[in-house]
């Protein structure tokens, strides 16, 4: 029986694909972003086990919010795609409980994309950013992988949601808001594109877990500018629906 | 017709007798559209309510505006008051001046002038010598009778709250049957019923006799104070604005005569929309009129205030008056029974600001129509001053006109009273379980003498087989201590002017409540999935080690959410199977209103890891911040505790930051209606909706005078947060927030 290594459970995602959502935060990322807010789920062995039963067996008793608002289960984390048997698996349970189920991910996983895809309904796709160089400034990878699993998001057919962090002074530029936009317009099946305010709310975990804070001293973003930054986006853009 | 006033309704048994739930069936018209239609406040009432915002301000200063402390309360016991004569479209205080608070002696005279005292009042020489010398009171005569046991469970707080010396409440009165049928027709028919009342003079039939009369004096009484106001209310009520008036004076004749801990409104809305469709209709009001007689009809009762003492304060934080107004539902033949009028009651949240009386109730069937779903939605988010009841669940039981006393206690209206009985602390009788019946905070034998386990850890089944005895002691204690309560109330303090606008044989419940509920579950399963070691001193707890981790109540875990349900079913099991006065049917709510901080002062600490005077969880919530895995699994946990053992009803507090509700106002009502929809179909109970950010609160803790209305849900009620003591405040911020970003 395969198991999943789990961080935690928030029954009560409003903020995380459609709907009401169950999320699952899963262990262990590849990338090191400076702005993470759950830098306690970057090891790979550290949260709990679970079996893929299991978890649908929490996940099951949620179903009737899930049918009152058009909502389902998003594995989140970390980064899901770091466990991708247990990803298959438990989105093939789901599915067959007739459950939505959403990839929150950034992309960087071990390979065995196209089994996961396959029981995938949509996928939050996390754009770190799309210099090579900058992504591996702010992330500790460069785009490489990000890449390899977006032609597998592309050859499977998947719906996509691309969410992109905006923090000042590193991704809030209009030039770079507007290769986004380009970038996003070679992307087939997106459906909606949002932009992240950076915020602060994982800080103080840095302290608990005694990791070097690289943004100190960054302020979040204010709404102002996110609003003139979605107008870059969208006059970029090639379907003006998606912001 | 028997009435010209009722030219233009449609005929029905009601028109013959009393059944107003006939009368509404008949005549109301459903509404499914959206909110468009509702008007902003009228001149008149923006001027009205700057003066009463005025008012209120200086209240909230100095405590009280001020006391008739020479006058007995009653019926006709004051002169006429007005604030603004001519901006008042409904007339009618407490007093001979708004805002100015009675003395009511007859739940006790050493309450009454302690509370004005507490104000730096002094109640007249005259009062205190007829109460003490001449006329007793419901208090004295509950002492009289009381054993030294109940004495004793009561000050320990095993017991507490109990209604021994201030009004019980929790009675409705049928006030719509003022405006319906006029007093004569009333008084008319409470005549046939006495007459009938006749047989055996056994003890029980001599007391209703002379109830029944009391209540024929008290209507009576109630149309001499609309005269003198200038109303003959001796007839039916001939259009929506005399309909609103009747019902107030209705209604105001009972908050002058009692002062009970709830004194809640019923269920009127729909009731009065009928008034408003047939003045619409004929052209005799506009909108604007209709949302103006509305709007002040609900001023004059954000303006009904009762002397409590500040014991009293302590336990039922802010000054409630729980004139609990119950919205919406559905009828039994599938229509919905929400009208217009339940839009424009929600809707002076808009006109007037939020504020926390009357208790806007929502019953919330998954069948309402969605038009109003997403309204109740979006004035929930808006000014956090509702609360939602599951019309899906009550319907089944009290037909679809009934209406919630109080908080969460519901009760088919006119044809149906409680005995209400405060709440036991099942938190403090577990510590007696450990401690083999002697109390942890006054160090005396109070429960039965039990072995105690000598263990190094505490075992499971130990500990529950003494448990089991403690409830078994505690159930049979607290029904007789009700039973005298009850006794003495309909004694010394009977409630003429409500229970004349009741049939005249009614379902009597007697209303149990437990606080402590998520203490107690995490407390056993703190023994029996986790160790736990009690620090012993002389032989009584004084704290508990506790060695590894345990399922915690909150988080959807069958494992603990067992325990809870377990606890539920045996306490009110055995509080079944002792004789109630009148017999009453035993019933049960898991509710604490704010009195959870005061019982978690009077308990020691206890094996969930709660420590000695740290407050409660209010009602059936989980423990602050224990509930881990979000909001729904917290829902789900309190959604199994099963109603048939709680009819009294199971109270949970929610609050949630608003931007973790969604990204956009569409998105956080639709999400909103959503999870209430999800919650209530699993046959919950009761749910109070705060959204609002902890940050806003310690600013309002800090700045009072920046939020003079910020209101939040508290527990069945809401409150002005900075009426809170700041111990209450505290608890409040320490709550669980749900807050995802």
């Amino acid at each position: 029986m395969v198991t999943g290594r789990i961080h935690s459970i928030e029954t009560m995602g409003l903020l995380d694909g459609p709907g009401i959502r169950v999320v699952v935060f899963m262990q262990g990322c590849r990338l090191r972003c400076a702005y993470c807010h759950n830098p306690d789920t970057w090891d790979t062995k550290g949260g709990f086990e679970i079996t893929a039963e299991e978890l649908l067996k929490k996940v099951r008793r949620y179903k009737v919010y899930f049918s009152k608002s058009g909502g389902g289960v998003t594995l989140s984390g970390g980064d899901p795609l770091m466990q991708p048997q247990f990803v298959a698996e438990f989105f093939k349970l789901c599915r067959e409980e007739g459950i939505h189920t959403t990839l929150d991910t950034s992309g960087y996983g071990s390979g065995n994309y196209d089994e996961v895809l396959k029981y995938t309904d949509l996928i939050l796709l996390d754009i770190k950013h799309i210099d090579d160089a900058a992504h591996k400034q702010l992330t500790g990878l460069g785009r490489e992988g990000f890449l390899q699993f977006l032609e597998a998001a592309k050859s499977n057919g998947n719906k996509i949601w691309i969410r992109h962090v905006v923090v000042p002074g590193i991704t809030n530029g209009r030039e770079h808001i507007k290769k986004l936009a380009e970038f996003i317009n070679t992307i087939p099946n997106v459906e909606r594109v949002e932009l992240l305010p950076y915020h602060v709310h994982g800080v103080d975990k840095y302290k608990e877990l005694n990791i070097k804070y690289r943004l100190e001293g960054i302020k979040p973003l204010q709404k102002e500018e996110l609003e003139e930054l979605y107008q870059v986006l969208n006059n970029n853009l090639n379907n003006k629906s998606l912001t | 017709m028997r009435f010209k006033e009722w030219n233009g309704f449609n005929k029905g048994t009601w028109t013959d007798e009393i059944d107003v739930r006939d009368f509404i069936q008949k005549n109301y018209t459903p509404y499914e559209g959206d909110s468009s239609f509702l008007k902003g406040a009228s001149q008149r009432t923006k001027r009205l309510w700057e003066k009463v915002a005025s008012l209120l301000k200086e209240e909230v200063k100095n405590g009280v505006i001020d006391i008739d402390t020479e006058t007995v309360s009653g019926i006709t016991a004051y002169k006429p008051g007005y604030l603004d004569k001519e901006n008042e479209v409904i007339v009618g205080y407490q007093a001979d001046a708004p805002l100015k608070r009675i003395v009511n002696p007859y739940g006790g005279i050493r309450m009454a002038t302690q509370a004005a005292e507490s104000y730096g009042y002094k109640v007249s020489k005259e009062i205190v010598d007829i109460f003490t010398k001449y006329r007793k009171t419901h208090n004295q005569g509950v002492f009289d009778a009381y054993s030294d046991e109940m004495k004793l469970a009561r000050k320990v707080g095993i017991i507490t709250g109990l209604p021994d010396a201030y009004g019980r409440g929790r009675i409705i009165g049928d006030y719509r049957r003022v405006p319906l049928y006029g007093i004569d027709f009333l008084v008319e028919k409470k005549k046939e019923d006495l007459k009938n009342l006749k047989g055996a003079m056994t003890e029980d039939l001599i007391r209703l006799r002379e109830e029944v009369s009391e209540q024929i004096k008290a209507l009576n009484e109630m149309k001499e104070m609309a005269a003198s106001y200038g109303y003959d209310i001796s007839k039916p009520a001939k259009n929506a604005q005399e309909a609103a008036q009747f019902l107030y004076f209705a209604y105001l004749a009972a908050i002058k005569q009692q002062n009970g801990a709830a004194m809640s409104l019923g269920r009127v809305s729909t009731f009065l929309d009928i008034y408003v469709e047939r003045d619409l209709k004929d052209g005799v009001i506009t909108e604007e009129e209709a949302q103006e007689i509305m709007d002040q009809f609900i001023i004059k009762l954000r303006m009904a205030r009762h002397l409590r003492t500040p014991e009293y304060n302590e336990l039922f934080a802010g000054d409630p008056t729980w004139i609990t107004e119950s919205i919406g539902g559905m009828g039994q033949d599938g229509r919905t029974l929400v009208t217009k009028n339940s839009f424009r009651f929600l809707h002076s949240l808009v006109n007037l600001g939020p504020a926390p009386e009357p208790n806007m109730t929502v019953l919330w069937s998954t069948k309402l129509p969605e038009n109003f779903k997403k309204f109740c939605a979006e004035m929930s988010i808006l000014t956090d001053s509702i609360q939602y009841e599951n019309d899906d669940t009550m319907r089944l039981e009290y037909g679809d006109d009934y209406g919630i006393a109080c908080c969460v206690s519901p009760m088919t209206i006119g044809k149906q009273m409680q005995f209400f009985g405060a709440r036991a602390n099942l938190a403090k009788a577990l510590l007696y379980a450990i401690n083999g019946g002697m109390d942890e905070k006054h160090l005396v034998q109070v429960g039965p003498k039990l072995e105690i386990p000598e263990s190094e850890y505490l075992s499971y089944e130990e500990v529950m087989k003494n448990y089991e005895k403690v409830l078994e002691w505690l159930a049979e204690l607290y029904v007789n201590t009700l039973n005298i309560i009850h006794y003495m109330h309909d004694k010394y303090a009977y409630e003429s002017a409500q229970m004349a606008l009741h049939d005249v044989n009614i379902r009597r419940t007697m209303a149990f409540g437990i606080a402590g509920l998520s203490v107690v579950a995490d407390s056993l399963s703190a023994i029996k999935y986790a160790k736990v070691k009690p620090v012993r001193v002389n032989g009584v707890t004084v704290d508990f080690e506790v060695e590894g981790d345990f399922p915690k109540y909150g988080n959807d875990d069958d494992r603990v959410d067992s325990i809870a349900i377990e606890i539920v079913e045996k306490f009110m099991n055995e509080l079944r199977k002792h004789q109630t006065y009148r017999n009453a049917e035993h019933t049960m709510s898991v509710l604490t209103i704010t009195s959870n901080v005061v019982y978690g002062k009077k308990t020691g600490s206890t094996p969930d890891g709660r420590k000695a005077g740290e407050a409660f969880a209010p009602g059936a919530n989980p423990m602050h911040q224990r509930d881990i895995e979000g909001a729904l699994a917290s829902l789900n946990s309190v959604a199994k505790i099963p109603n048939c053992h709680c009819m009294d009803g199971v109270s949970n507090t929610f609050t949630i930051v608003p931007e973790s509700l969604g990204k956009n106002e569409k998105d956080r009502i639709n999400n909103l209606v959503a999870i209430m929809d999800g919650y209530f179909e699993q046959e919950a109970h009761h749910l109070n909706v705060n959204v609002l950010n902890r940050e806003m609160l310690k600013d309002a803790m800090e700045h009072p005078e920046k939020y003079p209305s910020l209101t939040i849900r508290v527990s069945g009620y809401a409150v002005n947060f900075v009426r809170l003591s700041k111990e209450q405040q505290l608890e409040v911020l320490n709550r669980t927030f749900h807050e995802r970003m």
